[in-house]
């Protein structure tokens, strides 16, 4: 049997909002992925030392609050710089579509935004996985 | 008519319609029972005592004896972003476009009480909502509005006594006094342990700062809602209405307990307690919800507190449009959802309401669409006739139904958080947190199989460009706001804050001190919210939360 995928849930910032979080933390486990959540309130640093702890193969990450041009790509360079080249960085919430475009070119592989399914999700990381 | 001839009506017509099922099924995800009758409701024996007038116990009807044909509820935008120049800007925009209340949303920083120059307040200053460090800010947050006569709503929880203590230096500035100040802070931290997320201290010291409050408030700020309990982000945060109502009513009997053993007398401060709640999408559900809540209030006050003043059992209720059911997808469809919402928050008997903007799934929103959303309110006021008369509602055989079914419910939870021992011992075992987060998941689940339709999102989609004009706060916005800061510190008297500070740290340190005093002092030198919050930080500690899925 292959090793489930492992998936760190992560809210970067200070925005309190984590019903996005954890429905999809959730519907990943159910998906039968390992799943970890931070919980609110974490620095990129912290989510950079869970990814490697915790040695995921995934971290999606939430904000509702438009930090994201400053968080998201904060969270990439660290995971990086760590030398997890490999880990598949995705990101979702309140993000217009005009800053989609910057967030790829910083690295993270896809943005969900309000009205995705769950099982988008799911699809898009068990296709994009390494 | 006699009850059995209702019946045998029923009975007959019931024949009839498993016919009609037979051929045409009915749709899925529908109330249970497809048609009511008197049978559903209660008797007229109980009306005084369930139902009863407007103004009068358990207050079903409203809290008001003539309600929304005395005056309208107050239209109160909640706003607030970027600077406090810009937020000035947009209060004063909105009370010459006929607001009657302000409603201040603060920046994540300034809720978690953080400066803007602290490294974790890096990108998220000014961005939902305005950003204050210190008395300089608020004094140009209301500069040129008159604090002796506007009201004002204040979201903040955590560090809600500095921003109090804030506008009371501010109004002192003005010249009015704090006994003429009215408005509510939110001041509500048991649900952001539960559902919202701006915590600071764990929950006793932050159940002292709300009794700390509730008792200066009652004798220095008397016209001041001293807490909005709230449901609000509960139902945001996935809930059904009734648990809304019930968790929120669970941290209301713990707020007053918590009062009490400080020693405070239930008349004394209930009347200024206040609520929040949400205006969700079903309509008719949401009124009973109105209604049920205000009939279980008065309950609680009455026969667990042995309240005796009419005010303290009146459940005042503030209501703002459902943010978590606006689509990102054809955003001005959004425009209909609130109308709805606002019909419901009316019928349902609200003293205040902000509606939500149509983009507010993409981005805060622009002044344009904050008109519409005034201008929705101002239709459904003067133009829909639903305020003419009090209660329109009551007396549906449905919404009388599902008012009793939604109480019920209420009490249901009620007690079951009273057999874990109330609502903090509830939060801190997370059961509120994962009753909510099972209806969330649920509510998620139902959309995505299609059993619960979201227009433009699941069904009826389109092709669409993207929004444009969407209101962006520039980066730019966190660099200006600390240069302010660095500014105003090296004007200020810094021994007079030092010794501020050290006087609040002591104060804290004793249990029987009441902070509101020492936070005014502090506040009236200049000293910031994060100084003030880091004493407090140093003395109480910080609310580390338990995560569970």
């Amino acid at each position: 049997m292959d090793k489930p995928i492992r998936v760190l849930v992560a809210k970067p910032g200070l925005d309190g909002h984590d019903r996005g979080a954890k429905v999809v933390a959730h519907a990943l486990r159910d998906a039968g992925f390992e799943v970890i959540y931070t919980g609110l309130r974490q620095t990129p640093e912290q989510i950079a030392k869970a990814a490697l702890q915790e040695d995921v193969n995934v971290i999606a990450m939430s904000i509702l609050s438009g930090a994201h041009p400053h968080l998201f790509p904060k969270v990439v360079n660290l995971v990086r710089a760590q030398g997890q080249e490999d880990v598949l960085i995705i990101g979702g919430g309140v993000i217009p579509d005009s800053d989609i475009p910057a967030l790829k070119e910083a690295g993270i592989a896809e943005v969900f935004t309000p009205g995705t399914d769950t099982s988008d999700i799911v699809k898009f990381i068990n296709e994009n996985v390494k | 008519m006699s009850n059995e001839k209702i019946q045998a009506g029923l009975e007959k017509y019931n024949a009839s319609v498993e016919k009609t099922v037979a051929r045409f099924p009915e749709r899925g995800n529908l109330p249970e029972q497809r048609l009511y009758t008197p049978l559903d409701v209660k008797g007229v024996d109980e009306y005084v005592e369930q139902i009863g007038y407007p103004g009068m116990y358990p207050f079903t009807r409203g809290v008001q004896p003539t309600m929304y044909r005395g005056r309208f509820w107050t239209m109160r935008m909640y706003a607030g972003f970027s600077t406090a120049k810009e937020s000035n800007a947009r209060y004063r925009q909105l009370i010459a476009s006929g607001a009657t209340g302000l409603s201040c949303a603060f920046d994540l920083p300034t809720q978690i009480g953080y400066d803007s120059d602290d490294p974790i307040s890096e990108g998220e200053v000014g961005k939902v909502g305005v950003a204050i460090d210190s008395l300089a800010d608020m004094e140009t947050l209301f500069d040129q509005i008159d604090l002796g006569k506007v009201s004002t709503s204040m979201t903040i929880n955590a560090p809600a006594s500095v921003l109090l203590a804030m506008y009371i230096a501010v109004a002192e500035k003005q010249g009015v006094p704090a006994s003429e100040l009215k408005g509510t802070i939110q001041n509500d931290i048991l649900k952001e342990y539960a559902a919202r997320g701006t915590y600071i201290f764990p929950p006793r010291p932050s159940m002292r700062l709300i009794t700390n409050i509730f008792e200066y408030c009652s004798q220095n700020v008397p016209k001041w809602n001293t807490i909005s309990i709230s449901g609000y982000h509960i139902r945001e945060a996935g809930s059904t209405a009734s648990q809304e109502i019930a968790f929120t009513i669970a941290d209301g009997i713990a707020y007053c307990e918590a009062a009490i053993k400080a020693g405070l007398k239930i008349d004394d401060f209930a009347g200024r307690l206040s609520f929040f709640w949400n205006a969700h999408n079903n309509v008719l559900e949401e009124v009973a919800k109105f209604r049920a809540s205000r009939r279980v209030w008065a309950k609680v006050m009455k026969e667990r507190f042995h309240a005796e003043k009419p005010k303290s059992m009146m459940l005042r209720v503030h209501t703002q449009t459902a943010g978590s059911m606006l689509t990102a997808q054809q955003y001005n469809n959004n425009i209909v959802r609130v109308a709805l919402q606002t019909a419901a928050a009316v019928m349902g008997g609200t003293q205040s309401l902000h509606t939500n903007s149509r983009d507010e799934a993409l981005a805060l929103p622009t002044t344009e669409s904050v008109t519409i959303a005034l201008r929705t309110q101002q239709i459904v006021a003067y133009e829909s006739g639903l305020a003419d008369v009090i209660d329109p509602l009551a007396g549906s055989y449905y919404v009388e139904a599902m008012t009793d079914r939604i109480e019920k419910e209420a009490w249901e939870y009620i007690n079951k958080i009273d057999e874990i021992g109330g609502a903090v011992a509830a939060i801190e075992k997370g059961y509120i947190q994962k009753e909510i987060h099972d209806s969330a998941y649920a509510w998620q689940k139902d959309v995505e199989s299609g059993a619960r339709v979201i227009v433009g999102v699941n069904k009826f989609q389109m092709e669409e460009e993207p929004p444009k004009g969407l209101l962006k706060i520039d980066a730019s916005v966190g660099v200006a706001q600390c240069e302010r800061l660095h500014a105003m510190k090296a004007q200020r008297d810094n021994a007079a804050v030092e010794k501020a500070l050290a006087d609040l740290k002591a104060a804290c340190e004793d249990e029987n001190e009441n902070l509101m005093p020492h936070i005014l002092n502090a506040v009236r030198t200049y000293a910031t919210l994060g100084e003030i919050c880091g004493v407090m930080r140093q003395v109480f500690g910080e609310y580390e939360a338990h995560v569970s899925l």
